[in-house]
């Protein structure tokens, strides 16, 4: 066997040293994107989460003016945390909408109560059928639709104060 | 497999509480959610009341065969929220949630294969265990082949040069 072949083994041990380093610099991203964006709204029909709001369905969705629809829970953090942006984006004229995952109509009452309610409509979604149907996988995520019902935007986590006008933007531009 | 996954999660990417109570696993991932977290913890809005789960996210089909169909499917199909197991093995809620939606549509007649792509048409070729083959994976699949035949070469070489000495 030739001497040089003897190295290859220290040589492979480099290369998974270097692929090692690599992989901790820059961790995988384990963000879910939706395939849905830049496809129309999947059909649903979710009976009402509270007594003063009506429920939400697709048809909702395609009245020729693009609105949010903010998928959120009561039992959620973050959801807390964006309330404020979404009252910014309510205030300057943009329509939303929402979806109450795994929720008790009582317990969406109370976190209305305590972070405020810019919704439209409440969708009940007891079972997380229609996240799943959307291609979401976790709360919060807030989706952009335009007039015709197109989903144009998925946006994951809680929307923060900086991003207010990013969104802003592109419900502007959705018109 | 959970809780070690997210210790390494970068903050700036862990923005969102996926569909776990707080409370139900060590999955609160930023210092500032934690501390939040630890705020509410300290006041009864915490104590939420658990929403009973998906009729049949731990009950099985009545039909044997059925329940074999769901179960190989759900084997086969990852979870969104721990990403290291499959939705059979998860007891994340989402995980339960998928695992209705799978027995549901099985018992509704739906064929396994449909139930996985209406899965990959939103959440993309991610969610199933089960890659396709196409150009992209072929290594993936051509690896085994390739390393079993390298191997059985290295192995005669081997033999050969003994028998001889």
């Amino acid at each position: 066997m030739k001497r040089s072949l003897l190295w290859i083994p220290l040589a492979l041990f480099a290369l998974l040293i270097v692929v090692a380093a690599f992989a901790l610099r820059h961790p995988a991203d384990p963000t879910i994107r939706s395939r849905l964006v830049g496809k129309p709204m999947p059909e649903f029909a979710l009976g009402p989460s509270q007594p003063n709001h009506p429920g939400l369905g697709t048809a909702d969705l395609r009245q020729g003016r693009p609105r949010l629809v903010n998928v959120f829970a009561s039992w959620c953090i973050p959801c807390r945390i964006e309330a404020p942006a979404l009252a910014e984006l309510k205030r300057r004229g943009v329509p939303i909408d929402a979806v109450a995952i795994r929720d008790r109509p009582e317990d969406v009452a109370t976190f209305l109560r305590e972070n405020g309610d810019p919704f439209d409509r409440i969708g009940d979604d007891p079972h997380t059928k229609v996240q799943f149907a959307l291609g979401s996988s976790g709360v919060p995520e807030t989706f952009l639709v335009d007039g015709r019902g197109i989903i144009r935007l998925q946006h994951i986590g809680e929307i923060r104060p900086e991003e207010v006008d990013e969104i802003y933007r592109a419900w502007s531009a959705a018109r | 497999m959970k809780a070690r996954r997210a210790t390494f999660v970068r903050p700036e990417r862990s923005r969102r509480a996926h569909l776990e109570r707080p409370g139900s696993a060590p999955r609160l991932r930023s210092a500032r959610t934690s501390l939040v977290a630890l705020a509410l913890a300290a006041s009864p809005l915490a104590a939420q009341p658990t929403l009973p789960s998906s009729p049949y996210a731990y009950t099985q089909l009545p039909d044997a065969r059925q329940e074999a169909e769901a179960k190989a499917l759900m084997e086969t199909l990852r979870c969104l929220v721990c990403q290291g197991q499959s939705i059979a093995d998860s007891n994340a809620d989402m995980a339960g949630d998928m695992r209705a939606l799978v027995r549901e549509r099985i018992k509704a007649g739906e064929k396994p294969e449909d139930i996985r792509r209406w899965l990959i048409e939103r959440y993309g070729e991610w969610v199933s265990y089960k890659p396709p083959v196409e150009p992209l994976t072929w290594p993936l699949w051509g690896a085994p082949v390739i390393l079993l035949a390298l191997g059985l070469f290295l192995a005669r070489g081997r033999f050969r040069r003994r028998r001889r000495g």
